[in-house]
């Protein structure tokens, strides 16, 4: 891309951001008759050009349900839809292309496996999770728990913002089913170690479901080499569009799963009398999947797969450092989980005198978008004693001149709310 | 400063202001005169769910002749607390049942922050729109 490089936006990496902002059709819009400066990337990313045209050509002219029909189009669909599924498979490196299921979302990845794995579940039985979780990895487990009597087992939170890995050594009893831990905070940011908490719980022969959406996009997965039982991540985070998601399951674990939903094309055959279900991953993919959503999903793991990611993870470190800097120097700050063992690019933090919600209000006048509240993650929010935060999170397309307009919006709201 | 105890008057000064910041900065500033609610009064029936910020309102009535309503409510949200101060001018002391005929979007409207009215809009304020006419509702109700 021959575009004018900003320079207060070159970084110590050698990425190319202005290359990737192209790539993004939405970036050059204004908000307000200002440029947008997107920084809710952790709710929802943006799409690149590569993402839209894959789902729209395949509208325009690759179209056809999957799976079924014997004509030229629908064994094109399919052909393009299991490649979704290789990708996938290859971006965390699954063993086989079958334990990818497809899911509407992390949400659904998750429900299927407290509702399907945790099928026989016992009252008594035991869940081990942790404070830090989405409300998506605690939910479906209070339904777990309200429906079997199972006991939910809570992992704290040090003050830095870590997992407290003494609680988490003391969660285990005889008793314990499943640990299901997020693998970074969506609130704070925080990257938990999850092989070291794998490799403990393996110890106690329980298996281990990681939340991902937030780890998917910026640290590289290996589900072989963390030897994960469970993976769910979002599409619509990683720049792909919503309605799709990904469980990631071993197959000797979800071989052995009762199916989660009944429907078309998960059977094998079906009589008045009985059923016997299909092999995997159809056995969880009941009715017509989200196709569309699957190979525009295929088509943003391809693109991030396409850069270098080391070099991405250097350029949002940098900007996380950066915006912490800037946001410090204001000194009415609080930062929250500010020095974890490690970080992604996510900037939770409160500005004295202020809520979140005056932040976010105001400094969307000047076209920056951040999050307020409680980032579906109250349990989070009680553990800091605050009701909630505001959130910067950055992806690959941002720069530092974007954290500079940010910083300026926000003295511009302290100064309003002074 | 914000003296408008109007709400033709508050009309008025919004048309003075004409760009976003000197809005909001008047809107904070009709925030922050609110009168304080009871930190007592801060309890699960008077908070309106449904906003990023807490917001707390509470419905007097006054028995007349006429019956007439009048509200308190508070936030801990600067902006909302604006936005609450101009709801109660535009519903205090006033029967449900004209309570019940009172436009609040035409006024924020014209206010020019017709966008924090959107049910859409997770700062609660439809959702105390919604809770002031549920009171008047039922009080006329029981009238």
């Amino acid at each position: 891309m021959n575009k004018p490089v900003d320079m207060t936006s070159v970084t110590p990496a050698t990425f190319d951001v202005q290359a990737a902002r192209a790539d993004f059709p939405i970036l050059s819009r204004t908000v307000y008759d200002k440029p947008l400066v997107y920084l809710d990337n952790a709710a929802s990313a943006q799409k690149p050009a590569q993402v839209i045209e894959a789902m729209t050509n395949l509208m325009e002219s690759g179209y056809a349900n999957v799976h079924r029909g014997l004509h030229y189009l629908s064994n094109s669909a399919t052909v393009k839809f299991e490649e979704s599924r290789k990708t996938a498979a290859r971006f965390i490196n699954a063993a086989h292309d079958h334990e990818i299921i497809f899911t509407s979302g992390a949400t659904d990845a998750i429900n299927l496996v407290a509702d399907s794995f945790c099928a026989d579940i016992k009252p008594g039985d035991e869940i081990i999770l942790s404070v830090m979780e989405h409300h998506s990895n605690i939910v479906p487990w209070h339904f777990l728990r309200e429906r079997s009597g199972a006991v939910l087992k809570w992992v704290a939170m040090t003050d830095e913002g870590d997992l407290d890995l003494e609680s988490y050594r003391r969660a285990f009893s005889p008793r314990t089913k499943i640990v299901a831990l997020t693998h970074m905070s969506n609130a704070l940011g925080t990257i938990n170690p999850v092989k070291d908490l794998i490799a403990i719980a393996h110890q106690h022969g329980v298996p281990v479901l990681l939340d991902g959406c937030q780890a998917a996009v910026h640290v590289p997965v290996d589900v072989q080499d963390l030897d994960v039982d469970f993976y769910a991540f979002s599409g619509h985070k990683i720049y792909g569009p919503t309605g799709i998601g990904v469980l990631y399951g071993k197959s000797s674990l979800l071989n052995a799963m009762r199916p989660y939903r009944g429907g078309g094309e998960m059977i094998e055959q079906v009589s008045l009398e009985a059923v016997t279900y299909g092999s995997l991953p159809q056995k969880f993919e009941a009715g017509t999947p989200p196709i569309i959503e699957a190979i525009g999903l295929g088509a943003a793991l391809e693109y991030v797969m396409g850069m270098d990611r080391a070099a991405i993870a250097a350029h949002e470190a940098d900007l996380l450092v950066y915006a912490t800097d800037r946001l410090r120097q204001m000194n009415a700050v609080r930062i929250f989980a500010a020095t974890p063992h490690e970080k992604g690019s996510i900037l939770s933090f409160n500005l004295e005198g202020a809520h979140p919600h005056d932040i976010s209000t105001i400094i969307d006048r000047a076209g920056v978008a951040i999050r307020a509240g409680h980032h579906c993650a109250q349990p989070v929010m009680d553990r800091l004693n605050v009701t909630a935060t505001a959130r910067a999170s950055f992806a690959m397309y941002n720069t530092r001149s974007e954290v500079d307009n940010f910083i300026e919006a926000l003295e511009k709201a302290r100064a309003l709310l002074r | 400063m914000p003296n408008s105890d109007t709400i033709e008057r508050l009309i008025d000064d919004f048309e003075i202001l004409e760009d976003w910041e000197d809005r909001y900065r008047y809107v904070i500033e009709l925030g922050k005169k609110l009168p304080p609610l009871d930190e007592a009064l801060k309890n699960d029936q008077s908070k309106v769910t449904g906003c990023v910020s807490q917001v707390w309102l509470i419905c007097d009535r006054s028995d007349g002749p006429p019956l007439t309503l009048s509200f308190r409510g508070t936030s801990d949200a600067h902006i909302v607390q604006g936005l609450i101060a101009i709801l109660l001018r535009l519903y205090n002391d006033k029967t449900p049942q004209e309570i019940m005929s009172v436009n609040a979007g035409s006024l924020f409207h014209r206010l020019g922050l017709d966008e924090h009215l959107s049910p859409q809009r997770s700062n609660g304020l439809a959702a105390m729109v919604k809770r002031i006419r549920q009171d008047a509702s039922r009080m006329a109700e029981t009238a």
